[in-house]
């Protein structure tokens, strides 16, 4: 891992990505990667602007250096152990939305995943690659 | 070898996997956390932790919040009582590894450059250079910054979040993926709210809950020496604790991490997508 000489937390955030999308790459045989969506929760600590900012800088020269990146904003949710309420909170308020009590457990919120990479065939799409909508 | 990075998928298995479109495209399904590469490090950093019967607390604050201080006060504390270790991280300078080993104990200094945390891959490498075989506790004082070091398993079996009060009381809800991780607040230089009117220790804690963690708060001056007897109290508990899961064999991971890990177990599949 070289993440220890990239400034921004996204950019180390984004090699670790690429790794994993090359693994899944190489493992399919696959030519190239043309679309990576990611699902992103706002207290997974990871901000998707400055991902999707960051993304160009890191794909130049792997597997994605073509790739479309998508981010699924994911929302919060939380269930309470009081009431038993599932309800949307925000980052800093993770009360129940019913009865406002503290004692809940997250959802929803916190993830950072990659949920799926289209890939381009080796042989078959190299005459005509075509970009996945 | 494992169903989350996708070494499982062999050229005999691969046609299940996927299956290409007419365009010669094929989607996979993932689902796998993107830090999966640091956390199998930090899981390795917490079992070789696990193996010495070390407890591993992570410290993290924003710069200049007393996490040197506390590690100071913690061992001129305890020494004769607990054989303590100590990585140090920061961008540059060697100056709180020194502090450390003025005091007798093994330190460590990682200088990150520019990196705004520490992760799993630079404490394995720190381990190396330390004696585990004996030591009761390892700190591992992240990079000053309530923001990054949030998101990276280090290997650590507790996060300890430090809040001096001449932050303000809002840290809390101002950065709520840091104090969530927390395993217990340490309210630092407490010494000092004599001469301020705006840090409320209760609106601290109050801030802390609304983020759904029970984590204690524990009031502190380490330079004073008031409060600490809590914290040595809650260390040695965690001591007592680590002692008994590693004669059970269990391991522990803080009690808030990116829930990776969970997913993976319930999604930590390859799947075909239309």
């Amino acid at each position: 891992m070289s993440s220890r000489n990239l400034a921004m937390h996204e950019l180390s955030v984004c090699q670790a990505l690429l790794e994993q999308v090359a693994t899944v790459a190489k493992s399919h045989r696959a030519q190239s990667v043309s679309r990576i969506v990611l699902r992103i929760g706002p207290l997974s600590g990871v901000e998707p602007q400055l991902l999707q900012a960051a993304f160009p800088l890191a794909r130049g020269g792997t597997f994605a250096a073509t790739a479309e990146l998508v981010i699924e904003d994911l929302p919060i949710r939380v269930k309470c152990e009081q009431c038993g309420a599932e309800t949307d909170a925000t980052a800093n308020r993770l009360l129940c939305g019913r009865c406002g009590d503290w004692h809940t457990r997250l959802l929803s919120g916190d993830e950072l995943l990659l949920a799926s990479v289209e890939l381009l065939e080796a042989e078959e799409a190299c005459a005509t690659p075509v970009a996945a909508t | 070898m494992c169903d989350t990075c996708g070494c499982n998928v062999t050229p005999g298995n691969a046609h299940l996997a996927h299956t290409p479109n007419e365009r010669g495209e094929s989607a996979v399904s993932v689902l796998s956390s993107l830090l999966t590469a640091n956390d199998q490090v930090a899981a390795h950093n917490r079992a070789h932790c696990d193996t010495h019967g070390v407890l591993a607390l992570n410290l993290m604050s924003s710069p200049g919040a007393g996490k040197t201080a506390l590690i100071e006060a913690t061992i001129d504390a305890l020494k004769d009582e607990l054989r303590i270790a100590v990585i140090e991280g920061d961008l540059e300078t060697e100056n709180d590894a020194a502090r450390v080993r003025a005091k007798g104990v093994p330190a460590h200094q990682i200088t990150t450059g520019t990196a705004c945390h520490l992760d799993a891959h630079m404490v394995h490498e720190a381990l190396h250079h330390l004696p585990l075989a004996g030591l009761d506790v390892l700190f591992i004082e992240n990079v000053g910054n309530l923001v990054c070091p949030a998101s990276f398993d280090l290997g650590q079996h507790r996060n300890v979040t430090l809040l001096s009060v001449t932050e303000g009381d809002d840290k809390p809800s101002k950065y709520p993926v840091m104090f969530r991780a927390a395993d217990l607040m340490l309210l630092t230089k407490t010494d000092l709210l004599a001469v301020l009117d705006d840090f409320d220790t209760k609106r601290a804690e109050a801030n802390l809950r609304a983020l759904a963690n029970p984590a204690p708060a524990i009031q502190l001056s380490a330079r004073k020496g008031a409060g600490m007897e809590h914290w040595i109290a809650w260390l040695k508990q965690e001591v007592r604790d680590q002692r008994h899961r590693v004669a059970a064999r269990v391991s522990l991971r803080p009690a808030i991490q990116p829930d990776g890990a969970k997913l993976h177990q319930s999604f930590g599949q390859w799947r075909i997508r239309g």
